[in-house]
């Protein structure tokens, strides 16, 4: 189901955790809420659930107003960080839980309860342990029950906080790839909040980065690696480096040194120019160029990460090249950005 | 290389703290002393007094009378306190008001006045004419020098057994089991009643047994609101005291030695499903 | 919010999501409107009319009751009691949590089992197993008394029956402290050159001062005020074996009322400070242990 945020604001005492914040979010899409702890991710995602309710604003669930309903109303799904799994039912009534307790008009015979918890078991890959409790099943077993607990309701949309946060690395991309799998074979409409960008960007139809409160920048994995509209996306996406640069003339210099880079249609003034480490050309010489010396310079993987003192700069700039330039440190080197952004203040 | 030497009998564990000889050795000398022997004491005097006899003893109609009052009060006044420990709990726990605190340190008076003194003034408020008696004796409700007395002296003396072990597991539940009832579109009486209630249910088993051991055991309090009639109201601990009284050794080891039993059986038997609901669910109290 | 007198215990959030995780305003008040008339019934009046009847004749029938010379013996034997009683178990309790708390060994679990015992056992029982092992049928019996040596119906039987009883107090709130605690702080002042008693000193016995104080103060509570026990070995003679206890229901039973409330005026006064004391002491002991938790 299709979900609309519409100028959501919401307080805690005196400071705002979101500020007029809007979001659609399509039907069937699977959309990753990210940023930093403290960006108002999670508070944005219980205010979907309706474990939060908003200062100011509505949230639709298609063309109903959800914002006027509790959140037993809402047919949601939440996975919890911890699971929350109750720990005094086996997976079977953990998972039947919800269809359990509805009112006896909506409540499906039980037949029907179990069957539909058991093919939800058989989904998260758990089958055989219907008879298990929460405190007999490993981390990443209990995320599933979790999972399969949150779609026994068949939910408008399917919420899920920090889903693979408690659990080791190896497990982690596992999973990810996983509920990858299920999200294509059910076609809930899902919503996850992390704050680990690899895991937003290989996993989700669609990022929302959020800082303060507010939402950065709204696109695909892509569009947000690739064109980043702010600073804090920018710097809060993969690596990148910042210089404090001067447009003139349609060209960038670094103090009184033209950096052979042509930005034609910029505001002159001052900028902070913004680019990734392996976004650049390595040049012979420097007609034009940023050139430093080598001060750091280490092997990871295929690629050599260098790290320069650029001249007219007291700022630590680094590159990545190719693994078998050599660059021991003391060699300088020249080179000129060539995917680069300009933010200014 | 490792070379794996064989497990030797260790009676405890390599430390450089000091003093665990000394430390033990008072522990093991004084619990012998004041504990041990006289307890064996009461064992080795009632196996003197051979089976049949001691059978005698135990199945006097009294003394089963007696019993049978002592336990069922205690059980029926632990049940009490389980329902109003956890209401107490619950609502120390959940909630904010004025004068929490106060009755929070309250729910310990009957761990620190003396049985004595509770006795009498359950009883003067509970007589006929007392505070609260003279409002029951019109609706035919007769507590004190009945058996309800001894069940009313029962659940002041339990009550802090319940609300002390339920209130620090309370105060732990997570928030987010409660969140994920609601999420799955459960009522608030239903996550109370299936998610909350249930969890507790270690703590509550707990809490129940040791008010309930307390109340078996129990004499000062109880025995000024009793009335003390022989087969109708008189407790087990009291027809030891009258036993004593008649220097009726036999009789009185007797009664104690079953009581002993009966309650050593039910805090194993208690210990046994605590030690279960660890293994199943994680978790005990 | 903040005029809500019965906030949910997390406040900060709006009305309806107090739904989901809190009941609605009508169940909390009848909650803790109906634990309050518990708590009332049950634990308040209790203590109220101890000190209403002690003073229905006014003041001076109560100084009167008071000044009573067996009373005072009464008072006087009760603290004697304790004085001994409650030493003896702090020291008893001490050793036992160090044992415990600070060492690994067999049969650690079934050593603590041990300690818990005089709890589950009735007070009337802890008595009698002194009259059987010191009674005049006893095996004891004979030979103390062809020496002289009285326990029962005396000072010694009655201080035996109230460390029985009151065992546990002390070591059961050092357990946990101490094991809580751990060994390290322990383990570094040994390694700077502390022995084991200054280690003790000056390390270990800062840190568990206020659980210390705590077990001290309930172990003297249920010593002065320990009945049942102390009513089987003691006799009942008046003026020299009548602990306070034993004294209000002597006066209770003489149907002197204002003289037994009298006396438990001054138990239910011990009781309160107790209470108080406590519950100071559990506003400073969280934070200690919070403190320790931190790092």
């Amino acid at each position: 189901m299709e979900v609309r945020v519409q100028d959501i604001r919401k307080d805690f005492g005196r400071f705002p955790a979101l500020d007029k914040v809007s979001l659609d979010i399509r039907s069937g899409e699977l959309i990753a809420l990210l940023g930093p702890s403290g960006s108002g991710k999670t508070t944005l995602l219980r205010l979907i659930a309706g474990l939060e309710s908003p200062t100011d604003g509505t949230i639709f669930f298609g063309d109903d107003d959800a914002s006027k309903k509790t959140v037993q109303e809402r047919n949601i799904g939440f996975v919890f960080q911890h699971y929350a799994l109750f720990r005094h039912m086996t997976v079977i009534d953990n998972v039947a839980f919800g269809l359990k307790v509805r009112p006896s008009s909506r409540r499906p015979a039980a037949a029907d309860i179990r069957k539909r918890a058991e093919d939800l078991i058989d989904l998260v890959q758990l089958g055989g342990l219907e008879k298990r409790y929460p405190a007999q099943l490993s981390g990443g077993q209990r995320q599933r029950v979790a999972l399969a607990r949150a779609m026994a309701v068949e939910p408008n949309v399917l919420l899920l906080d920090e889903p693979f946060g408690a659990l080791d690395a190896q497990v982690r991309k596992e999973l990810r790839r996983w509920l990858r799998e299920i999200h294509d074979r059910t076609g809930h409409t899902t919503v996850f909040v992390t704050h680990d960008q690899d895991e937003a960007l290989e996993l989700a139809d669609r990022v929302v980065v959020m800082s303060k409160g507010r939402i950065e920048q709204v696109g695909t994995p892509d569009e947000i690696y690739d064109t980043p509209n702010s600073p804090f996306v920018f710097g809060f996406i993969g690596q990148s480096n910042t210089l404090p640069v001067r447009v003139e003339n349609g060209q960038l210099w670094l103090e009184d040194r033209s950096i052979g880079v042509s930005a034609p249609g910029e505001r002159q003034g001052p900028a902070e120019l913004y680019f990734r480490p392996h976004d650049i050309d390595l040049l012979d010489g420097c007609g034009g160029c940023l050139a430093g010396v080598v001060t750091l310079s280490r092997r990871v993987a295929g690629t050599r990460h260098v790290e320069l003192d650029i001249a007219g700069s007291t700022r630590r700039i680094e590159i990545e090249l190719p693994s078998d330039v050599a660059a021991t440190p003391g060699t300088r080197i020249a080179f000129r950005p060539n995917r680069w952004r300009l933010f200014r203040s | 290389m490792t070379i794996s030497l064989p497990q030797r009998w260790q009676f405890r564990q390599p430390s450089v703290i000091p003093g665990f000889g000394l430390a033990l050795g008072v522990t093991l000398s004084w619990l012998i002393l004041v504990i041990l022997i006289p307890l064996s004491g009461l064992a080795w005097r009632s196996s003197t007094l051979g089976w049949s006899t001691f059978w005698t003893l135990a199945t006097d109609q009294r003394t089963l009378n007696a019993l049978k009052i002592s336990f069922g009060t205690a059980f029926l006044a632990a049940l009490a306190n389980v329902v109003f420990g956890v209401l107490l709990a619950w609502v120390l726990v959940r909630y904010r008001f004025f004068g929490r605190r106060v009755i929070d340190a309250m729910v310990d008076l009957p761990f620190a006045l003396p049985t004595a003194v509770a006795g009498i003034a359950l009883t003067t408020l509970y007589a006929p004419n007392g505070w609260i008696g003279s409002l029951l004796t019109p609706l035919g409700l007769k507590v004190a020098f009945t058996p309800l007395g001894i069940v009313f002296a029962l659940i002041f003396v339990g009550l802090p057994f319940v609300v002390r072990t339920v209130q620090p597991i309370m105060e732990e539940i997570d928030r987010e089991v409660e969140e994920a009832a609601a999420t799955l579109g459960a009522t608030r009486f239903q996550t109370v009643s299936r998610v909350l209630l249930p969890g507790l249910a270690p703590a509550v088993l707990t809490g129940f047994a040791l008010a309930f051991a307390r109340g078996v055991g129990e004499y000062g309090s109880v025995i000024f609101i009793a009335g003390n009639l022989p087969y109708v109201s008189e407790i087990a601990p009291l027809l030891i005291v009258i036993r004593l009284e008649e220097f009726n050794y036999p009789a009185a080891t007797a009664i104690a030695a079953v009581m002993l039993i009966i309650s050593f059986v039910m805090l194993l038997v208690i210990n046994s499903i605590q030690a279960w609901s660890r293994r199943r669910y994680g978790y005990g109290a | 919010m903040a005029h809500d007198a019965v906030a949910p215990a997390s406040s900060g959030t709006s009305e309806m999501v107090r739904s989901a995780t809190s009941e609605s305003r009508l169940a909390r008040y009848g909650l803790i409107a109906l634990s309050l008339a518990f708590v009332g019934l049950f634990l308040v009046l209790p203590l109220a009319i101890v000190f209403t009847e002690a003073l229905r004749k006014g003041p001076g029938a109560f100084f009167e009751a008071i000044a009573d010379p067996e009373t005072w013996a009464a008072i006087r034997l009760t603290l004697l009691v304790a004085a001994i009683a409650v030493p003896l178990n702090l020291v008893f309790g001490i050793a036992a949590a160090w044992a415990i708390a600070k060492f690994e060994f067999k049969g650690k679990a079934f050593l603590t089992t041990l300690i818990d015992l005089p709890f589950s056992v009735s007070p009337v029982i802890s008595g009698l197993v002194f009259v059987l092992l010191f009674g005049s049928h006893s095996l004891l019996g004979p030979w103390l008394s062809s020496h002289g040596i009285k326990v029962l119906f005396a000072v010694p039987g009655i201080v035996l029956a109230t460390v029985f009883v009151t065992f546990p107090f002390v070591a059961r709130e050092l357990i946990p402290l101490m094991q809580e605690q751990g060994t390290s702080d322990e383990e570094a002042a040994l390694s700077l050159g502390a022995s084991g008693w200054q280690t003790f000193w000056y390390v270990t016995l800062p840190n568990i001062k206020w659980g210390l104080l705590y077990g001290v103060l309930l172990c003297n509570a249920r010593a002065m005020g320990e009945f049942g026990a102390v009513s089987v070995v003691s006799g009942h003679i008046r003026g020299m074996t009548n602990t306070m206890p034993l004294q209000v229901e002597i006066l209770y039973n003489e149907y002197n009322f204002i003289g037994a409330f009298a006396v438990a005026t001054l138990l239910a006064l011990l009781a309160l400070v107790t209470l108080v004391i406590k519950s100071l002491l559990e506003f400073k002991f969280s934070a200690q242990i919070a403190a320790a938790r931190k790092h």
